[in-house]
């Protein structure tokens, strides 16, 4: 191995609290990078993940403060440094790419001057030579008219756009090690592999070190040989990543994995019980309370971080135990076991529905035309169904679900509830008809009312839908605060004191207590960590299973999609491109689209097999006439594909595409596209 | 761009007739109308009549804005109800002068001073003289500028005599002769502005210096002092804009106070004298004005946070770029 180019020795760093003391929230963690090493950090939020890239710069964010250990870049210790001196080796040794690139592109400046800045600090660049330098980034990027990005300020790109020129920004000093945290945390699974695909061609065969962050295991599987997986700010497992994830020695590791939805799983994702502490201690193991494997020893002694192999190490007193154990997941549910409750009539129906925007424009006297962002949807939904309707941002499934709850007055179409037409608005919907569509948010920051305490929010919809007094609604609220698997103590809270998982079970709670026939998901699981997750999709299969409820699912994740949902519909820029039971949908996809979309997703192991088709750049903007995709399609026929819309074509019973070529020619693309069978 | 400067300039228009229109009827309601006023205790049926008829109020009062206005921006202002025979125009261009010698003094003067005291406190958050700065500024917003004003009167004209408790000079003196009157007043205006601008200042910097993309600037290896300039500045400093506008329009609101207190000859003074005077053309006149001074600032601030923003800026781009 390679001399370390930059060591964390023994580094803790908290959070001072109350009680005049430290709460560590990274602790005791050591690791050496090497030129050329590409590691990976895992784990879920709060781990202390991010603390740590950030101390690799030199920084700790916020209030934290460094209790002991050394942060070292070739001889010199960062921590102790002078500050001039630090802002040397930031940018041009050891450059961050951060999670969010649209906040942390200054708003004010444009790319190309962002970029330079870079340039002009670390080496001396300006002027015309500083242009064509920042323009050859972006184009290695594989932005498209680079010199046209550079010219652009951060808020006129795609989140894509920006996370590349974070990246560009990153690589403008040439560091030595380069530190990404989350970098692909809220794009689309497209955008996401393009991205990889991009580090990846990045840094193979360079001496760049790199560390990427992430709660994502598909991601560091993808891009990283080594892996590090943190709980409650320790190392808990570290080593190859190929060994790691195939033979797990820690308990939690071992329950990411399981937790983590897959294409080819025949059951529900895992759910982890329990939650993270906040930070370990020496008495006991962090992971006590959540470990299947835990036993006596592990409540008095904590354990300590065992090298078992050359570069594997393990914190766990049990990991011979662990890791000849298989069949981690036994205990989740079996997808086949999910069989619906009811058949039958249509419940919920969605007949050639489209809708528009009305773009905004100060100038009130012109008329822009409307753009059109969902366009003739047709959805059929049975009681104890699950639909799921997929799609990367801007497919228009958000407005979809805006459509089925009336708010958002449709252009076109009518959704039928129980076979009758219902008004397009909310406001001229009856009361019944309000209270049997449900629909979740993704962030239910921003749907819970952030001063009412949850008795208070659970109360809310018995009122107006049952006229029940607080005293009357107290027990239901008690019994469906228990089937979310929260408890009494709950009540006098208000959001802000939950966590995220317990804030989006107080979101479910409140739609089901209105006792919905039909629920609309939007994205209810996608901004939470694996763990949860799991356990959240765990809870709304068994919700459906007792009561039968149907739901709309909208999600950008195919993985989830596959573990929850019976039917799928595939949306492009608006338009349906491919609909049927989501088995054979996801088995054997006909259209190009729903092929690029699973082929982008992340699996762990990562998969040998790469897909050999050149995904062209993003681009979603809908074209009138012809096939909407025809931009991104890597088989599309000129002019055919342009000008004439592609028939719908039946694959068996009820799975539908449409394309214009014959399933054969998609037969061989979908070859190339090397997809996981079941 | 073009187009909305045009566009925002036209709602100025539009903002400024409304405005003369609750100007002009606001006077028109007032109890007894210009005959009355101008005739005061010697009025008789009779005369009174006469002079209506002379001063046309008999006709429509429509008819009569409209030929106000119309008088009004051709220079035509009229004459002094209270001040027989002197026109309306030089009488107020006078006064005018006086008090943007003031409010300029004091407006420059405290913008800089808030400006440069609101970034070093918000870049030293919670350092002494954070906490000085802070606490000054908000007992300087607690006190009304009369009670400000009287304490510096009382300091500085009275106890140490140092300057000019009150105006003496005559309303057309020269600056020289005006300045050391001045003094006090200006000093008046800039305590109560920097109080206000410098918390705002203070809070954007803070707001700033914490965002994301200033603590990128830091992990680009970036020098601080360079993050300071480059970054922290100017990103606080266009949010504070039109706050900084709506206090210098707040010192036309202050002038008249602080004139009155320190009976400086300026329009806020001539304004005070009017309304007890009953002289009506005279009050329209000084509230046109003082309308035309607060929308033009107003102006000035929404074009200048435009053009620096690049997000509401491109906003009028896009349609020529696309
Ligand atoms: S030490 Fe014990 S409690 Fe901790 S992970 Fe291992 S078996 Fe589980
Ligand atoms: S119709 Fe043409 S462009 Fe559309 S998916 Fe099929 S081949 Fe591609």
């Amino acid at each position: 191995m390679n001399t370390p180019l930059l060591s964390v020795d023994n580094l803790t760093i908290g959070f001072p609290n109350t009680t005049s003391t430290v709460t560590p929230v990274v602790r005791d963690v050591s690791v050496h990078i090497a030129p050329g090493m590409r590691i990976g950090v895992v784990g879920e939020s709060g781990c202390g993940k991010s603390t740590l890239a950030y101390a690799l710069l030199g920084m700790i964010r916020g209030a934290g403060v460094r209790v002991h250990g050394t942060v070292t870049y070739a001889g010199a210790q960062l921590f102790d440094m002078p500050p001039a001196q630090l802002q040397h080796i930031r940018g041009a040794e050891i450059a961050l790419v951060p999670q969010n690139a649209g906040q942390s592109l200054a708003p004010h400046r444009t790319v190309y001057a962002q970029i330079a800045e870079v340039l002009e600090i670390h080496q001396q660049l300006q002027g015309d030579a500083a242009w064509q330098r920042v323009v050859q980034l972006l184009a290695d990027m594989r932005l498209r008219n680079p010199a046209r990005i550079a010219r652009r300020y951060p808020h006129q790109l795609s989140g894509g756009q920006q996370q590349r020129v974070a990246l560009a920004m990153a690589l403008a000093g040439q560091p030595k090690v380069l530190v990404l945290d989350e970098p692909t945390t809220g794009l689309d699974v497209t955008t996401q592999a393009q991205l990889l695909a991009l580090l990846h061609a990045l840094t193979n065969d360079t001496d760049m070190a790199m560390v990427l962050v992430s709660h994502d295991l598909g991601v560091i599987a993808q891009t990283c040989q080594q892996v590090m997986v943190m709980y409650a700010g320790e190392v808990v497992e570290m080593g190859d990543t190929a060994d790691v994830f195939q033979q797990p020695h820690h308990p939690y590791t071992r329950g990411l994995i399981a937790a983590m939805p897959q294409l080819t799983a025949t059951r529900l994702p895992y759910a982890m019980p329990g939650q993270m502490r906040r930070s370990a201690t020496d008495q006991q193991c962090a992971f006590l309370d959540r470990c299947a494997f835990a036993q006596s020893v592990c409540a008095t002694t904590a354990p300590t971080l065992e090298f078992v192999a050359h570069t594997r190490a393990v914190r766990c007193h049990h990991w011979q135990t662990v890791a000849t154990h298989d069949d981690v997941d036994s205990t989740a549910t079996p997808l086949l076991d999910r069989a619906p409750v009811g058949e039958g009539t249509p419940l919920l129906a969605v007949r050639q529905v489209s809708a528009t925007y009305h773009q905004p424009d100060w100038r009130w006297w012109v008329r822009t035309p409307p753009q059109l962002v969902v366009a003739q949807v047709d959805i059929t939904l049975t009681p104890g169904h699950t639909c799921a309707v997929v799609g990367e941002s801007g497919s228009g499934k958000s407005t979809l679900a805006r459509v089925i709850t009336g708010l958002h007055q449709p252009a076109a179409g009518n959704v039928y509830l129980d076979e009758t037409v219902l008004p397009a608005t909310v406001t001229q919907r009856s009361q019944d008809a309000r209270r049997r569509i449900q629909l979740i948010f993704q962030n239910p920051d921003l749907s819970l009312n952030p001063r009412h305490t949850v008795a208070e929010l659970l109360y809310r919809p018995q009122a107006v839908f049952f006229g029940r007094t607080r005293a009357q609604a107290l027990p239901h609220t008690i019994s469906m605060l228990q089937q979310m698997r929260l408890d009494e103590q709950y009540l006098n809270r208000v959001p802000q004191q939950l966590s995220g998982g317990e804030k989006q079970r107080v979101a479910i709670a409140r739609a089901f207590l209105a006792d919905p026939d039909v629920v609309v998901c939007d994205e209810v699981v996608s901004a939470l960590d694996v763990s949860v997750q799991a356990s959240l999709l765990q809870l709304l299969v068994d919700i459906q299973r007792q009561r039968g409820t149907a739901y709309l699912f909208i999600a950008h994740d195919l993985a989830v999609v596959r573990a929850v949902a019976h039917t799928a519909i595939v949306l492009f820029a608006g338009h349906v491109c491919e609909q049927g039971a989501t088995a054979e949908v996801f088995a054997v996809p006909h259209h190009p689209y729903t092929m690029q979309l699973l082929s982008a997703v992340l699996t762990v192991p990562r998969r040998t097999v790469q897909p050999q088709v050149n995904l062209p750049a993003d681009d979603t903007t809908l074209t009138h006439g012809g096939c909407p995709f025809r931009q991104r399609c890597p088989i599309a026929i000129p002019h055919l594909c342009a000008d004439v819309v592609p028939p719908w074509q039946q694959v068996a019973g009820s799975h539908t595409f449409r394309c214009h070529h014959p399933p054969d020619v998609l037969a061989s693309l979908r070859d190339q596209f090397a997809l996981p069978t079941t | 761009m073009a187009s909305y400067v045009f566009g925002r300039c036209f709602s100025a228009l539009v903002t400024l007739f409304v405005v003369a229109a609750i100007i002009f009827v606001a006077t028109e309601v007032l109890p007894g109308d210009v005959a009355t006023a101008v005739l005061g205790r010697d009025a008789t049926p009779k005369r009174l009549a006469a002079l209506r008829a002379q001063l046309q109020l008999d006709r429509p009062a429509s008819a009569r804005y409209m030929d106000w206005l119309y008088a009004f921006v051709q220079g035509d202002w009229g004459y002094s109800l209270a001040r027989p025979k002197q026109a309306i125009l030089p009488l107020i261009g006078e006064r005018v002068r006086n008090t943007l010698w003031l409010s300029g003094i004091a407006g420059v003067i405290g913008v800089l001073l808030s400006l440069l005291l609101g970034v070093v406190a918000g870049l030293k958050r919670n350092t002494w003289f954070d906490t000085l700065v802070s606490t000054l500024s908000l007992i300087g917003m607690s006190l009304p500028e009369f009670v400000i004003g009287s304490l510096l009167m009382l300091l500085f004209g009275v106890i140490w005599a140092l300057l000019p408790a009150v105006t003496i000079v005559q309303p057309q003196a020269t600056f020289t002769a005006l300045f050391p009157s001045m003094i006090l007043p200006a000093v008046t205006l800039v305590i109560v502005m920097v109080a206000y601008i410098l918390r705002m200042v203070r809070s954007s910097v803070i707001d700033v210096a914490h965002s994301d993309y200033v603590q990128m600037a830091y992990l680009k290896g970036v020098p601080h002092r360079r993050v300071v300039w480059h970054h922290i500045i100017p990103n606080a400093l266009i949010p504070t804009i039109n706050a900084i506008a709506l206090t210098v329009a707040w010192l036309i609101g202050g002038v008249v106070v602080v004139e009155t207190v320190f009976n400086f000859p300026g329009i806020g003074r001539l304004l005070t004298s009017a309304v007890s005077d009953r002289d009506l053309p005279l009050v329209q006149a000084l509230g046109l004005v003082g309308a035309v001074f607060y929308i033009g600032i107003n102006i000035v601030a929404d074009i200048a946070t435009l053009w620096l923003t690049p997000r509401l800026r491109t906003q009028y781009w896009r349609v020529a770029d696309e």
